[in-house]
This record gives C-alpha cells, structure tokens and sequence, in this order.
C-alpha cells in the first residue's frame, strides 16, 4: 500500500490535473489552423506570445483587469469593514433582537439572491451597470459570509482585553480599531481569500448588473469564447484563458500555505 | 471593576455566583457595543439584498418587459404560464438532479483525495496543490477546457479510441457536466476532509489497533463517523451551490442538448436576456422557495446525523 501510494498520486495528478492543463497551454500556442480541433499534440511552431498578444488587445485585457479590481478593492474593504463591525457587536451583545438580526444577516449564505430585480431596483436608484452598483451587489451578497465567519470568530476572543481598553476610557471605535480588529485578522484572511476566489471569478451576477457596460476578465472571456467559439478561435479562447489564470497561479504558488489553512481555517471548528 | 466582573460572570455560567443585576450590565453593553455599529452592514444588506428578494415577490406577478414601459399585476399567470409548457417543472427537476450529483461526485472525489493524500509527505503536499488549481480557476475557463476535451473528435474520444457526444446525449450530459462541476471543485472538499482526519486523535486509531480492529475497520468505524462536520459542511455547500450554479452549465452546454441541462439560473439568464423579465422573475422567485425550502431540512438532518454519531 505505501509502496503504491506514490505512483499512485503522480498517475492522477497527470491524468486528472495534467490533462487539462496541457490542452489550454499546447493550444494556446497553436495557430488558428491548428487548433481548430484541440488535441494533446504539441504545436508545431509556438506562437504563444503571439496569440496572448492577440487577446491582450481584443480581449481587452488591460481594461478588464482593471474592471476587475475596481470592483474588487471596494468591495472587500467594505466587506471586512462593516461584516465585522456588524459582526463584533452581535457576538459580544447577546440580546433577543441580536438573535434575530443575527440570522436575518447570515440568511444569505443560504438563500439565493434575487439576480433580476436588482436589475430593476439599481435603475431606480440611478446605479445600473456601474461600479459602483456592482460593488453594492457583491457587498450585499457576501456579508452573510463575513457576518457567519467573524462572530463565530469573535465569541472564541475572550473580552478581557476589551475591557481593559475600555477601563482607560477608550471608546468603542477606538475599541473596535485598535484591539478588535487586530485580533480578528486569521479570520479576516480566510473571508479575503473567500470573497476573491468569488467576486474575482464571478460571470453570473456580473451579466445582470453590469454586462456590456463595465470590462471585468471573466466578463471578457465570455465576450472572446462567445466569439471564439462561432470563428473556432480555440487557440485565442485558451491563450485568454492563461493570462486570466496566471495571476492566480502566481498567487497560489507564493501564499499556499495561507491559502491552504485559511481556507479550512472557517470550516471545520 | 464592575465591567470585568460583569463580563466574566457572564462568559462561564456554570460558576455559582450572585444574581448579576441585568439592567446594569445592559446599560454598559449599550455604551461599549453600540448598535449602530450594526448600521452600514444592515442598510447595504436591506437595499441590495432583502429588498431585491422583497421585489422578487412582487415582480413575479407583473407583466414586466423588456418591450413595453408599462407594469401591470397579472397574477399568477407567468407561473400558470411556465407550468403549462411543462418549464417549471422540467427546470426545477434538473435543477435537483443535478445539485444532487455534483453533491455525490464532489464529495466521493473530494473524500478519496483527502483519504489519498491524507499523510504529510513533499508528494503528497505538491499534489494538493495541484488539485487546488481547478478551485482558483474561474468556472467559465473550466468550462471551455471541458468543451474542448469533450468533443465528439475531441482528445478523451481520442485516448479511449470512441466517438461519443459526451455533451450531445440527451440523458447522461447532466451527469457529465456534473462530474466537471465536482472537479472544479473537489479540491476544496478534500482540503476540508483533510482538516477534518487531521482533528482525529492519533491515540483513537492506536487503541482501535490494540484492540485487534483490522485497518479497514478502524477506520471505516472510527474516524469516518468523526468526519461529520466535515461532511455536513461540504454536502450542504455542494447542494446549494450547485442549485445556484451557472458558469460550468453555460460554458459546456449552454442548458442543451433540447435543454436536458437547463437549470434554473440558464433559463433566468436566457429569458432576461430575450428581455422577458417577468418570466425569469418567477423562475428567480422560484429558485428562491426552493433553495428556502431544502436548504434547512437538509442542514438540520445533517446536524442531526452529527448529534447522533
């Protein structure tokens, strides 16, 4: 068993990781020609650079990425900011009304959001397909998440310190900004990396609120593959495909271990 | 003085002390927790959450288009009409089928992985990372890289020597875009599974052994039935993400073929797109019951199962 254990994982590491990801990277380097049926073969000329040149300026890659963190940004400051905020207060003010604000406020991890007539009430509030309105969506869908994650948190951190802040007349913000937050960052980790791996990834919510009006990278995908996919542009559509993701590789090649043990950090006790 | 007293009185119950004096304590609670720090979260989670979900209820029962400037209250004829045609319940069906598949997938995936991979070795470390790959991506790349390896002239044909329309069959592409749902996402249950035998206390195991138990049997009688938190959470976040998914289906299959795979969110997302918003307001109204509806027998049946184990 151990002696097999090894081969073992390599066999299926290649056939069900490697396999994929060889067919984005040997197609993204073909030519049109080429790819217009995708197999496993090698190119018979690289143009990789060639073809990331080609969507880097029809995909719009710059625009898009910028789009991407624009929405991004905000909206994980903000999550972080009022969730735990809001968060702290249920957890340390154990009264009736808490109780139910505290469910009505993680009620979203569970019940789906109303996609179409958000639509509608962003019109009305003069807000539709702008930044600025995503961002409110995003917010609105994820606070649940930040809101569960951080008063789970905060009801583990024992309230001497608190106090003790609280004695030499320090304010609740003050309270809140100096000792809380510092004291909340492995969970605040766990909820950043959450929200990214969401928000950043996300198509879904981003068609109905903004599509068409605002780049964002997956929106852009789609734009190219949607195209792509008509012209048999395979070679384009996975070219797209390794820029969007190596950011993402980068990141996971350099914080693993952060990611690996924020993302469990929230789920298993 | 009183502060500190107060809070540890209330934070370990089981010592026997005085009656605390409530009002007071809840004067000082006011002071140093105050409510309106609730305020911004609330405000943004009523406007762009509740009152969306309220307009759902109301939406759904009005002619709402994209053609005309006019809403009027039709009642319950968008439903009337989506039940006619057999939409409703075609979509609900699928939405279920496939929620409870990639449910099943992800967890079998997700468990044999974390059980594969479970002892600390460099192999085994690299290997987990690499099947977090597919969590990082984004599901709609996921999607192309499936539609390309899956076609009828595609590379697995290729490899197993057929030709099959893996996202043509009418009724086992459901089970095929789930299995690659489970994929994108196995990576995730394994990481949770693997917290989840890493809180298990070696000396269980060593007992289980002393006592003459086979490793089969420790394992299968003693640390699977401690894994059910692990599995409460990864079955309930398949469930329901999975009956909300959209990018996976959309880039496979776009809800074909003749619609087999059309889950809810792809009809809400086709008709707005064809501008009849009424009619995806009703679908939208009618993932929400649906998600409201399973959504807590389910946790509370797992939660049970946890109790009882």
């Amino acid at each position: 068993m151990r002696k097999v254990q090894p081969f073992a994982v390599i066999a299926l590491v290649l056939v069900v990781i490697g396999i994929p990801l060889w067919l984005v990277v040997v197609t993204a380097g073909k030519s049109q020609g080429e790819a217009l049926n995708p197999d496993l073969s090698l190119p018979q000329h690289w143009q990789l650079l060639e073809n990331l040149r080609q969507v880097w300026t029809e995909g719009e890659v710059p625009a898009a990425f910028f789009g991407s963190l624009l929405v991004v940004v905000p909206t994980v400051a903000l999550l972080l900011t009022f969730g735990s905020m809001a968060a702290w207060v249920l957890a340390r003010r154990a009264t009736r009304l808490n109780a139910v604000l505290y469910a009505l406020g993680i009620s979203g991890i569970v019940l789906p959001p109303a996609v179409v007539t958000v639509v509608l009430l962003l019109r009305q509030l003069g807000l539709a397909g702008s930044a600025i309105g995503m961002i409110g969506v995003y917010t609105g869908i994820y606070l649940s998440t930040v809101i569960f994650f951080v008063t789970g948190f905060v009801r583990t951190i024992p309230p001497a310190l608190e106090e003790a802040a609280q004695i030499d007349g320090a304010g609740p913000v003050m309270v809140f900004w100096r000792i809380v937050l510092p004291l909340l960052r492995p969970v605040l980790a766990t909820a950043t990396i959450l929200i990214c791996l969401y928000v950043w990834n996300d198509v879904f919510y981003a068609f109905f609120v903004v599509g068409g009006r605002l780049d964002t990278l997956p929106l852009n995908l789609f734009r190219v593959a949607s195209a792509g996919l008509y012209l048999n542009n395979w070679h384009l559509i996975f070219a797209y495909v390794v820029l969007m993701s190596l950011p993402l590789v980068v990141v996971l090649a350099v914080a693993q271990r952060k990611i690996i043990s924020g993302i469990t950090g929230g789920a298993v006790k | 003085m009183s502060v500190t007293s107060s809070a540890v009185r209330e934070r370990s119950p089981a010592r026997p002390l005085p009656v605390p004096e409530p009002p007071r304590r809840h004067h000082i609670r006011r002071q140093t927790h105050p409510m309106w720090f609730l305020a911004p979260a609330f405000a943004i989670l009523l406007v762009f959450f509740f009152l969306p979900t309220l307009f759902n209820f109301v939406y759904a029962f009005t002619d709402w288009s994209g053609f005309k400037s006019a809403i009027n209250p039709v009642g319950f004829d968008n439903f009337a009409q989506l039940a006619a045609d057999g939409t409703l319940l075609r979509a609900v069906r699928i939405t279920l089928v496939y929620a409870v598949l990639v449910a099943l997938f992800q967890n079998l995936f997700g468990f044999g992985l974390a059980v594969l991979l479970e002892r600390d070795t460099t192999l085994n470390r690299v290997a987990r990372i690499f099947f977090l790959v597919p969590v990082l991506m984004s599901a709609l790349a996921v999607g192309y890289i499936f539609q390309a390896l899956l076609k009828p002239q595609g590379s697995l044909n290729h490899l197993l020597g057929i030709d099959y329309a893996w996202l043509g069959d009418t009724t086992w592409t459901i089970v095929v875009v789930a299995v690659i749902h489970a994929w994108k996402w196995m990576g995730l249950s394994m990481l949770i599974y693997l917290a989840g035998l890493k809180t298990i206390p070696e000396d269980l195991m060593e007992a289980a052994r002393i006592d003459g138990a086979s490793r089969m049997k420790a394992f299968w009688s003693i640390r699977f039935p401690l894994l059910a938190p692990a599995v409460t959470f990864n079955v309930a976040t398949a469930l329901l993400g999975s009956m909300n998914g959209f990018d996976i289906v959309q880039a496979t299959t776009g809800g074909g073929p003749a619609r087999t795979t059309e889950i809810l969110n792809i009809f809400i997302y086709r008709t707005f797109g064809q501008g009849l918003f009424a009619q995806a307001t009703a679908m939208s109204l009618v993932l929400f019951l649906l998600v409201a509806l399973l959504a807590f027998p389910v946790i509370r049946t797992l939660r049970r199962r946890e109790a009882v184990l």
